[in-house]
């Protein structure tokens, strides 16, 4: 039966992080592995419509990557390539393990490592990981984060250049650095996950693309480290809030607030998987940031009316995060769950509190508090400094649309 | 394995009295000793003020000598420690002790290029 190009990008997807984290090991050098995983990748596109799938995509792959790196480095080595001999030594070195794979999943963590590595910039870790782990290309990558393509081939390329010249090692940190380390990785993937679910500028209110690959760079970790409850937690956390998407924009691109949302659209399986998760979570309590947010996701799943959530639970876990990673920002969503539970006048008074001026959404919560108080023209202007804070658009529009209602409910009462 | 170079960034101006400097002094000293006993030290040295800097530049065949130093900044390399070890992991550990010792001064950390990088 002749195989699908479809088949062939699922095969891409699942298994592009395991060839190109081998071939690392292999030659010492991320440039050959990844040219040479994407050799073996047109080789598959030009075979297997005729051939059909070998038993093994993922060995048929990783075999002839591996074989298309040697001639490479052959013939360049002949040119007295330095570089090229280095890397047939290291892998003459490992022929030993050539035969058999060895403990690939650990080659993928390795190179969840290496990219997240502290020493690399945010940005060119967050790129390093989509582009190694998640086999993006380049020209994809920008696009996700509205900078020209040359800017992020730059970017990917230093940060390439750093980890050969300054010998960034290619290894899962020992156990005394790995909470650290481990955090650096959950960050990288929180990171993608929100810059696909809240775009922070440009037309698209949010990019599901990247949304997508940060809960599947998430599933990728929670197989490879199922005993990290971190790693479990930013899973649940993402799963629960990707379940409301459906919810979240309309088909006119507007943004639709967690109470006013239609919550039959919101994505039970998901929500089913991501309460699973938590549960299992709750059971091992060694709670972290990521957990307790993915509990409060919870809360808001279980409620099926925005009236029937439970603010005091939520209040409890956001007292509890405050307890582990105070910051204004947990105090500013603490704050809306006290004026749920005592009132809003409660809840301002917690909100005037914080030193939060530059953040777009403590002058949204403001807005909204002082609107319910009555106070109109304090939440115009709370609303104005909102709009000014925000480069989304689907953001201000939203923002812009409140602000009118006041002045509209204004002139009619006067 | 590979060479390092960790450089001492420290502010110009007077440097703090006795009280302040000798027990940093004293707890670099000890850094070293460490480096030594682990096999990991080549060479280190403390240089002099930036004030005390010159230099020097080709301009044809003349040589143009100007007062030091280069890079105008309120922050100069003060002092540096060459160590060989395996990676950037264990340079960054080493550096992480350094600067412990020097209190508040951040120590940069930078590979050397290898013979075999050419």
């Amino acid at each position: 039966m002749p195989t699908r190009h479809s088949e062939i990008e699922r095969v891409f997807r699942a298994e592009h992080a395991r060839a190109v984290a081998v071939l690392v090991r292999t030659f010492g050098d991320i440039d050959i592995a990844e040219e040479s995983v994407q050799d073996a990748f047109a080789t598959a596109v030009r075979r297997w419509p005729a051939d059909g799938l070998p038993p093994s995509p993922s060995g048929w792959i990783i075999t002839t990557a591996r074989n298309r790196a040697i001639d490479r480095l052959r013939r360049e080595s002949t040119r007295a390539d330095r570089h090229a001999q280095a890397a047939l030594l290291h892998a003459d070195g490992r022929s030993g393990t050539a035969a058999q794979e060895g403990p690939v999943d650990d080659d993928r963590l390795r190179l969840i490592f290496t990219c997240c590595h502290p020493a690399l910039a945010p940005a060119a870790r967050v790129a390093l990981t989509l582009r190694l782990v998640g086999g993006l290309s380049t020209a994809e990558i920008a696009q996700a984060f509205l900078v020209p393509e040359p800017t992020m081939a730059q970017r990917i390329s230093r940060a390439k250049g750093k980890i050969r010249d300054a010998r960034i090692p290619y290894r899962v940190p020992a156990d005394a650095d790995l909470p650290d380390r481990l955090g650096a990785v959950l960050a990288v993937v929180y990171l993608i996950f929100n810059e696909g679910h809240t775009a922070s500028s440009g037309e698209q209110p949010t990019r599901d693309d990247l949304g997508a690959e940060a809960i599947r760079l998430g599933r990728l970790l929670a197989e490879l480290m199922p005993d990290e409850p971190e790693v479990m937690g930013l899973l649940a956390l993402m799963l629960l809030v990707e379940s409301r998407r459906p919810a979240r924009i309309t088909a006119d691109s507007e943004l639709v607030l967690l109470a006013e949302q239609d919550r039959t659209r919101w994505d039970r399986a998901l929500i089913a998987e991501g309460q699973a998760i938590v549960r299992r979570c709750l059971r091992r309590n060694q709670p972290g940031v990521y957990q307790i947010q993915a509990a409060i996701n919870a809360v808001h799943s279980d409620a099926d009316t925005a009236a029937d959530t439970d603010w005091k639970q939520i209040w409890q876990l956001y007292d509890q995060l405050a307890a582990i990673a105070a910051s204004p920002v947990v105090a500013l969503n603490r704050a809306v769950a006290v004026a749920e539970v005592e009132g809003d006048e409660a809840g301002l008074a917690l909100v005037d509190e914080l030193d939060l001026d530059r953040y777009h959404l403590f002058h949204a919560v403001r807005a909204d508090l002082l609107r319910r108080l009555g106070r109109d023209a304090e939440a115009a202007g709370a609303y104005d400094r909102a709009i000014a804070r925000t480069r989304n658009p689907v953001e201000q529009a939203f923002l812009e649309n409140r602000r009118q209602q006041i002045d509209d409910s204004g002139s009619r009462d006067a | 394995m590979k060479q390092y170079l960790l450089s001492i960034y420290q502010p110009d101006g007077d440097p703090p009295p006795p009280e302040v400097l000798d027990p940093i002094m004293r707890d670099v000293d000890a850094v070293k000793d460490e480096m030594k006993a682990a096999g990991v030290w080549v060479f280190s040295g403390g240089l002099h003020p930036a004030s005390t800097a010159t230099v020097v530049r080709a301009d044809g065949d003349d040589v143009l000598t100007t007062d030091g130093p280069y890079v105008e900044s309120k922050e100069h390399v003060g002092g540096f420690t060459v160590i060989e070890v395996a990676d950037l992991d264990a340079a960054l550990e080493w550096g992480g002790k350094l600067t412990r010792a020097l209190s508040l001064l951040p120590v940069e950390v930078r590979p050397f290029v290898d013979a075999s990088e050419g």
